[in-house]
C-alpha cells in the first residue's frame, strides 16, 4: 500500500484509490493507490507491462476502471470523478497528456500547433469565428520561449527533428494551462543533449504544474527524479526518492536488477 | 474577411466568375451558330454537368483531403439530391399522351390512381429544392452519429460508407417496398425518373432554361469554393486538418472530434445533394445506376487525380477526367475502365499531389535539367 506523501501543507490534486482494470482476464492494474500533490513532479517507472500506459489511460478517461476511484481535485475545492468524464472533456478540467510517440499536427506550423492547443472555446461556432487576441499571441510566444522553438515558429511541425517534436508536444500541453501534465517517455529516441534539455524543461515546470513523468531511461530519471513511484504488475511496489528506490532490493529484483544483469 | 491565399487566386476566382456566369451564357445566347464565339446548347449542358461534378468532387475533397475521411458514399448523396428534385420534375410532366394519366407512368402501371402521401409534397417546387439538400444531410447526420460515435475510422469508415451506398442502391432499384404489411411505391426502379417537361413553369429543354441552370450550377460551385476557402482560414479548418493528421492528439486537446466530423460530413452531404439537384434537369434523368459504388469511386479518382487537399485540384480533376472519359468512350469504348484504373495508379504512384501539385513536383527536375545543360555548355566551350 502506497503511503500519502509527507508534505501535508500542499493539497492533493489527484487521488487514485483501489483501482483495478482487467483486460481479457489479465489484471493490467491491480488495486492501485496513487496520490499526487499540487506542483509535484512525480516520476513513474516500472518494467514493461507494469501497467504504466493503462494507468495514464485511466486518468485521461480513455479506459474506465472495473473498480476503484479516480478523483481530480479542482482548485475551487470541487472533486471530479474521472470515471464519469468524456475523453475530450479531460483537457478542459486541466489534465494534459503527451503521448509516447510525438504526435503533432504535421501539416500545421509550430505556431498553429500551439494556437490550436490554447485553452478556450472548443465548440463548432467558437472555432468558426475565433480571432486571435493579444493575450493568445503573448501566451504562444511564452510557450515558444519555454520550449526553445521561437526560431522554428513558422516551420511545419512535420519538418521538425524528433526531439523538437517532443518539445512541441510538451508546449502544446503548456498552452492548455494544465494543472496536471502526463508525460509519457519524453526522452525516448533523443540524443544525450536533447535528453538533458528535456530534463531541464520538465524541472522548470515543477511547481507551476503537477507532472507525472513515465520514463525508462534511468539516467534521465536520475536527472529529474524527485519522488519516484515504481509500478509492478499493476501495483505500486515502492515509492520514495530516487536513491531510496534505487537501493531497494525488491525494486532491483523486478526492474533495475534485470537491467544490470543485461550489462 | 480574407478568403484567398494569394492575389493570383483572387484574380483566378474573379476570372472564373466572369467566364462562367456571364461570358459563356452570353456566348450561347447572343452569338448565332457558326460564329466563332458561339457556344452550342449541347456544349453548355455538357459543361453544366461537369460543373456539378466539380461541386461533388469539392465536397469529397473536404472530407477526404482536409479531414482524412475517405467517404465512399458521396455519389449516393449526389443521387439523393438528384432524386429529390427529380421527383418534382417527374410530377410536372403533365398528362401522358399514351396512357392519359397525370401520375408518373410507373405509378400508373402499378395501378395507382392518386399520388401517395409521401410523394405529394414534392409537387411543390420549393419543397423539393429544400428536400434535395436536407434529405442527404439528414441521412448523413443519422449515419454519421452511428459511425463517428462508435469511433469507426480509416478503412473501416470507407467500407461502411460503401456498404451504405450499396444498400440504398438496391433499394432504389426496386419498384415497391413492402413494409409493415403495406406496399410503398418507390422511385421508378430500373428506369428511374426521366422524360421531364417543365421546371418552375418553364420548358426544361429550352435554351434559356438550360442557360439559367448552367448559371445556377456555376454560382453553386463558386459559392462552395468561397465557403471552403473561408472555412480553411478559420480555426475550424485547422481542427479538421488536425483530425486528419492526429485525431488522438486533437481529442486530448479538448476538441470533440465526433462533433467536428459529424458537422463536416453532414455539410458535405448537403453540398453533394445540391449539386445533384442541379445535375438532374441538365442531364434529363436520374436512375439507380448513379448510385452504384463505382460512381463514388469515380469521385475519389477525380479528387486524387486533380490534387487531394487543394482547393482547385478537385475541380480540375473532375473536369479533366470527365473530358477524358467522354473522349475515350467514343474512341475506344471498351478500354475506358482500364484507362481509368491506369490513371489512378499513375496518380497514386507518381503524382501524390495530383495535377495541381505537378509543377512543384517537377521543378527540381527542371532545375537539374537546366543546370545540367548549363554545365555541359560551359564544359564543351573551348574558351573556358
Amino acid at each position: 500500500m502506497a503511503h500519502i506523501p509527507a508534505e501535508k501543507h500542499t493539497p492533493l490534486i489527484l487521488t487514485v484509490e483501489g483501482v483495478t482494470k482487467t483486460f481479457d482476464g489479465f489484471k493490467a492494474i491491480n488495486d492501485l493507490n496513487f496520490y499526487l500533490r499540487e506542483g509535484e513532479l512525480r516520476t513513474v517507472i516500472g518494467p514493461n507491462g507494469a501497467g504504466k500506459s493503462t494507468f495514464m489511460d485511466l486518468i485521461t478517461a480513455r479506459t474506465k476502471p472495473d473498480e476503484g476511484y479516480l478523483t481530480f481535485h479542482k482548485d475551487n475545492g470541487e472533486d471530479v470523478d474521472l470515471t464519469k468524464v468524456r475523453e475530450h472533456q479531460i483537457s478542459q478540467l486541466g489534465i494534459g497528456r503527451k503521448f509516447q510517440n510525438p504526435t503533432v499536427y504535421r501539416s500545421h506550423t509550430v505556431y498553429e500547433n500551439l494556437r490550436l492547443s490554447l485553452s478556450g472555446d472548443r465548440g463548432l461556432l467558437g472555432s468558426l469565428f475565433y480571432r486571435e487576441s493579444r493575450a493568445d499571441r503573448d501566451k504562444i510566444h511564452d510557450v515558444l520561449d519555454t520550449i526553445r522553438l521561437s526560431d522554428n515558429k513558422d516551420d511545419l511541425a512535420g519538418a521538425l527533428s524528433h526531439g523538437q517534436k517532443q518539445w512541441l508536444e510538451i508546449g502544446m500541453l503548456l498552452a492548455q494551462d494544465p494543472r496536471i501534465m502526463l508525460v509519457d517517455e519524453p526522452a525516448a529516441g533523443m540524443s544525450d543533449e536533447e535528453t538533458e534539455r528535456t530534463g531541464e524543461l520538465l524541472l522548470s515546470l515543477e511547481g507551476k504544474h503537477s507532472l507525472i513523468v513515465i520514463e525508462h531511461d534511468m539516467e534521465f530519471v536520475r536527472q529529474i527524479a524527485r519522488r519516484v513511484t515504481v509500478l509492478h504488475q499493476g501495483h505500486v511496489l515502492k515509492e520514495g526518492d530516487f536513491d531510496f528506490v534505487k537501493s531497494d532490493p525488491e525494486v532491483i529484483e523486478v526492474y533495475l536488477g534485470r537491467q544490470t544483469r543485461k550489462h | 474577411m480574407n478568403f484567398f491565399d494569394s492575389k493570383i487566386e483572387l484574380r483566378g476566382f474573379i476570372l472564373a466568375t466572369v467566364v462562367l456566369v456571364f461570358a459563356i451564357p452570353m456566348m450561347n445566347a447572343f452569338f448565332t451558330e457558326g460564329s466563332f464565339f458561339h457556344v452550342s446548347s449541347f456544349q453548355l449542358a455538357l459543361w453544366g454537368k461537369y460543373v456539378t461534378y466539380a461541386v461533388l468532387a469539392m465536397s469529397l475533397n473536404v472530407l477526404w483531403g482536409y479531414t482524412g475521411l475517405l467517404c465512399l458514399c458521396q455519389s449516393l448523396f449526389f443521387a439523393l439530391g438528384a432524386y429529390a428534385f427529380g421527383m418534382y420534375l417527374v410530377l410536372h410532366i403533365g398528362i401522358d399522351e399514351v396512357y392519359h394519366t397525370r401520375l408518373p407512368v410507373f405509378m400508373d402501371f402499378q395501378g395507382y390512381t392518386e399520388l401517395p402521401w409521401y410523394w405529394a409534397p414534392f409537387e411543390y417546387g420549393p419543397f423539393a429544392v429544400i428536400a434535395a439538400v436536407v434529405i442527404p444531410g439528414l441521412v448523413a447526420f443519422i449515419f454519421g452519429i452511428l459511425v463517428f460515435r462508435s469511433r469507426i475510422k480509416g478503412v473501416y469508415f470507407s467500407i461502411i460508407t460503401q456498404a451504405l451506398t450499396y444498400a440504398l442502391m438496391l433499394l432504389f432499384f426496386k419498384n415497391n417496398l413492402e413494409l409493415f404489411g403495406q406496399s410503398f411505391i418507390l422511385f421508378g426502379g430500373n428506369n428511374g425518373l426521366n422524360d421531364f417537361k417543365e421546371i418552375f413553369g418553364a420548358d426544361v429543354d429550352a435554351e434559356s432554361t438550360q442557360r439559367w441552370l448552367f448559371v445556377a450550377s456555376a454560382l453553386l460551385m463558386l459559392s462552395v469554393y468561397l465557403l471552403i476557402a473561408w472555412v480553411l482560414k478559420t480555426k475550424f479548418g485547422r481542427v479538421q486538418q488536425a483530425i486528419r493528421d492526429s485525431e488522438n492528439r486533437i481529442r486530448f486537446s479538448g476538441y470533440s472530434t465526433t462533433t467536428y466530423k459529424l458537422l463536416t460530413f453532414t455539410c458535405c452531404a448537403m453540398i453533394a445533394g445540391a449539386a445533384g439537384a442541379l445535375y438532374v434537369p441538365q442531364v434529363g434523368g436520374i436512375n439507380a445506376n448513379e448510385m452504384t459504388p463505382a460512381k463514388s469511386l469515380d469521385v475519389v479518382v477525380w479528387v486524387a487525380f486533380g490534387g487531394r487537399g487543394t482547393k482547385f485540384g478537385p475541380i480540375l480533376g473532375a473536369v479533366v477526367v470527365s473530358l477524358l472519359k467522354s473522349y475515350f468512350l467514343r474512341a475506344y469504348p471498351d478500354s475506358w475502365l482500364i484507362i481509368l484504373g491506369l490513371l489512378f495508379m499513375v496518380t497514386v504512384l507518381f503524382m501524390p499531389n495530383g495535377l495541381v501539385g505537378l509543377p512543384k513536383q517537377l521543378k527540381p527536375l527542371w532545375n537539374r535539367l537546366r543546370s545540367g545543360r548549363a554545365l555541359t555548355e560551359t564544359s564543351t566551350n573551348p574558351a573556358s
